[in-house]
């Protein structure tokens, strides 16, 4: 024990402090959009956010848990759909519906689960897109749901969010920042708390951590739950934002899967301030590329392809081993009583 | 007679499904590699048949002659050239870089061709029938697609157990670091089993355009198809393909006779079923 | 000339340093053991002779030719062939094909299936059967069988006593000969000494990535072994 007793286990370091700090002013930034910025402004600043907070659900899965899902658009379109049959069938106020297409995403994200989990590595992530069609194909069938071309939200029921329509979109404006904030923390969170170390050991040898008694299969439901829950979470926003869903676009798997696996990349997989970075990046060449149309998307694709054969731990990745950055401390350091380092 | 007759449909579209799926199962099977951009590929072949067809003006199976050599070099270069880069024990990079790759194609064929509906003119193939008996009557096409993808899977077979280059792909399979110390050149045997791969995404393809009508946008629907042909039949097993192909087929046809607009959704149900009582699939391989 | 000689080779895994710079010559015809305890660094040596770890072109010459920096698949062709440890036989491949795939590299020779199956006879009822279902002993014969099939003119045995009891061992060694007067020049990796010394012409005794014993099996005394193979004394 006379050994241990000179080192000590730390995750903070001088510059996630001032990383911290360069963070909170984003998040000041954004959250007064309000302030200075107009409608468009604050679209934009929700845009922003929720996929912000979809990229770090994509990131928690593939790039900590080892489950390249390239299915997440299931959770977002059954909490879209969520929120229409909660506040339209059954009168639940909208925003109380938010939470319970969280609830219902989940429960829809076990079953799912169990049958894709049955599938490894790269065909785990076809599973997954097979499971998100069949949710999108059947929603289709349903004729009070609009079946294939969807429906809108009655005026009613947008109108019980908030009197004014300036008021309705601030609503969905403070939702939306504080999603991306609380989704960035909840990741933040369980990494450190001790599944983080049982996910890293997980995405670093499964059959090592099994034997080490780390529960990979229960682990694993655990986050793949977690996001679907998030994500359900999000969906439900997004179309409280849109007022009309319908099933190719509520389960898109470009709008909400591929865009984001490519923040992902881009920004830098497995590190929370990838996606971070990922969601300036895109929304930066998004602004000078969406002219093009489908040229954007072959460029998007071809970066990321780049990015990962010559740059696979993005451009975060990049940054972090040039500047010594870790806004983000989850990688726990030894280091000297004395403060040497070891 | 009308359920007789939606089985046999089904049955030979899950010829052309067993066409979409051998190349996935073929790379998968010497590589481990998992080609998300599998579906794009066999639009592409649909695109190039498609415009040779308009330039030159011959019949879409004369154009097979082009098409498949020309997607056999492509297969041999985008592996030699990209893919070989990916290849290790992290499953991101193959996985990630292809997805990049398939968007990339449907986003190039959106370009070049429109979002518009095509067809490959078939000709008298295309109304040509077989009557076998009163009220039963089955496409010559249809029929000509299975027997195709008959000869394409006994020929990989014959080539994977029956011959020197057979032996290397099983060999590399197995263990590249100890084929190598045999004089096998990974790099090549991949590429090689790449280009054979998009040979067979080059036939299906073409059928599949002079089956239906197509769009850029429809790749990752046959990708998908693909994939449940290959999990049905087994990982590995290329006449469980075809017997997937083919469950699959019926499914999709049969599903759609008993819920009008739900032929895929079936198809897909009936998969995630066989998925949660087989796992391994039909046929599974003895050594995985 | 040597038929191979190393100098100065090393070998790293990312950055631990398994090769301290190995200087190794075999002449033509000779039999070479090298002995050492696990982790001496025996295996790193063959597998960087095979080219499955890269080096300077110059630390390695084949007949006079540098090699070093040449690929695996390769180096065979050159005429250095490998019987890896653990035999690595492919699972998936039949008795017949595994030593099929032997001759991948199309070197021209003596060795055929039909001479392996000389050799080993009992190969021929087995013929069809999957390599891996055969015994340690036998899959071993296979493996052996499978590097002569490309007609090495140097022939690396990485540990082939490895696991087998003794009376296996000794139909193994004996054929040894009949390799030997094809023409072949053969390195041996044991961990039994005994057999080392038994078969070979010259012994190398490696430990901790370095040379440190060289001579005839009859020059080298029972405790400069110990001293070389153990690392007593503190003399490395």
């Amino acid at each position: 024990m006379a050994e241990t007793a000179q080192y000590r286990v730390a995750t903070a370091t001088r510059t996630s402090r001032a990383g911290l700090f360069v963070l909170l002013a984003g998040v000041v930034f954004l959250a007064t959009t309000p302030l200075w910025g107009g409608r468009a402004e604050m679209r934009l600043v929700v845009e922003f956010c929720y996929f912000l907070a979809l990229a770090q659900m994509w990131n928690l899965l593939a790039g900590y848990a080892g489950l390249v899902s390239v299915g997440q658009q299931a959770f977002v379109g059954l909490g879209g759909y969520a929120l229409f049959v909660f506040s339209i069938w059954l009168g639940v106020h909208p925003l109380l519906a938010l939470p319970l297409a969280a609830v219902a995403a989940a429960l829809f994200a076990i079953p799912t689960a169990l049958i894709v989990f049955r599938l490894r590595g790269a065909y785990f992530a076809i599973g997954t897109w097979v499971t998100a069609e069949v949710y999108r194909l059947s929603f289709a069938q349903v004729s009070d749901l609009g079946g294939g071309s969807g429906m809108s939200l009655p005026i009613g029921v947008i109108k019980s969010v908030a009197g004014s329509r300036a008021e309705r979109e601030l609503v969905v404006f403070a939702i939306g920042v504080a999603v991306a904030v609380a989704a960035t923390g909840i990741v933040y969170w369980l990494l450190r708390s001790r599944h983080g170390l049982a996910l890293t050991a997980i995405r670093d040898s499964e059959p090592a951590s099994e034997s080490l008694g780390v529960n990979n299969f229960r682990t694993k439901l655990y986050v793949y739950v977690l996001a679907a829950s998030i994500t359900g979470f999000i969906g439900a926003l997004i179309y409280l934002q849109k007022f009309r869903i319908a099933p190719d676009a509520a389960f898109s798997l470009i709008d909400w899967t591929a865009y984001v696996i490519f923040i992902v990349v881009i920004g830098g997989i497995g590190r929370i301030e990838g996606p971070i970075v990922g969601t300036i990046v895109f929304f930066i060449l998004r602004e000078f590329l969406a002219d093009l149309g489908s040229w954007y998307l072959m460029i998007l694709g071809l970066v990321a392809v780049v990015v990962m054969l010559r740059a696979p731990q993005g451009i975060w990745g990049l940054l972090a081993a040039r500047f010594d950055l870790h806004f983000f401390p989850v990688q726990r350091r030894l280091y000297r009583r004395d403060g040497s380092p070891p | 007679m009308d359920w007789v007759n939606a089985v046999i449909q089904g049955i030979l579209v899950g010829g052309l499904y067993a066409l979409f799926a051998t190349g996935l199962s073929l790379i998968f099977g010497v590589m481990r590699l998992v080609n998300i951009a599998h579906g794009d590929l066999i639009v592409l072949s649909s695109f190039l048949c498609l415009a040779i067809v308009s330039g030159l003006g011959l019949h879409p199976l004369i154009v097979l002659l082009i098409v498949v050599p020309v997607m056999f070099a492509i297969g041999y270069a985008l592996q030699r050239g990209l893919l070989n880069f990916t290849l290790g024990p992290d499953i991101l990079p193959p996985l990630l870089v292809t997805f990049g790759l398939s968007i990339v194609i449907q986003n190039a064929l959106l370009e070049i061709f429109s979002a518009d509906s095509q067809k490959l003119p078939a000709g008298a193939l295309q109304t040509a029938s077989l009557q076998i008996v009163e009220g039963l009557a089955v496409g010559v096409f249809p029929l000509i697609v299975f027997a195709c993808a008959i000869v394409v899977i006994a020929g990989l077979q014959f080539l994977f157990y029956r011959t020197a280059l057979g032996s290397a792909f099983r060999a590399t399979s197995d263990d590249p670091d100890t084929a190598r110390l045999m004089g096998i050149d990974n790099r090549h045997i991949f590429a090689l089993a790449m280009a054979i791969s998009l040979a067979v995404v080059a036939l299906a393809g073409v059928f599949l355009g002079m089956r239906t009508s197509f769009d850029p946008s429809i790749g990752p629907g046959r990708l998908i198809y693909a994939f449940e042909a290959v999990i049905i039949g087994g990982l590995g097993s290329l006449w469980g393909t075809l017997a997937g192909g083919i469950i699959l087929g019926v499914s999709q046809i049969v599903g759609g006779k008993l819920f009008p607009g739900a032929d895929q959704l079936a198809g897909h149900v009936v998969f995630l079923i066989l998925l949660v009582v087989r796992p391994r699939g039909l046929f599974p391989r003895a050594v995985d | 000339m040597s038929l191979l000689e190393t100098s100065g080779l090393t070998a790293f895994y990312g950055d631990f340093q398994a090769l301290f710079g190995i200087d190794f010559a075999i002449g033509e015809g000779e039999t070479v053991a090298i002995i050492g305890s696990n982790g001496a660094g025996k295996s790193t040596f063959l597998r960087s002779l095979t080219g499955l770890l890269p080096n300077a072109a110059e630390a390695i010459r084949l007949k006079g030719q540098p090699i070093g920096d040449l690929p695996a698949n390769r180096i065979v062709g050159l005429g250095i062939a490998m019987v890896p440890e653990g035999r690595k036989l492919f699972p998936s491949l039949t008795v017949e094909e595994n030593l099929k795939i032997g001759a991948y590299s199309g070197r021209e020779g003596a060795w055929s299936v039909d001479r392996i199956f000389q050799l080993f006879p009992f190969m021929t009822e087995r013929r069809q059967t999957p390599a891996t279902a055969l015994s340690g002993g036998q899959q071993q014969m296979v493996a052996i069988g499978r590097a002569l099939m490309s007609n090495p003119d140097l022939l690396l045995c990485d540990e082939i006593s490895l696991g087998l009891a003794p009376t296996v061992i000794k139909d193994i060694y004996d054929a040894l000969p009949a390799i030997q007067q094809a023409g072949t020049t053969v390195v041996v990796v044991e961990q039994d000494i005994q057999q080392a010394m038994a078969v070979s012409d010259r012994v190398y005794c490696f430990m901790e990535g370095r040379v440190t014993l060289e001579g005839a099996p009859d020059e080298l005394s029972h405790d400069d072994i110990k001293e070389a193979y153990f690392g007593l004394k503190g003399a490395a």
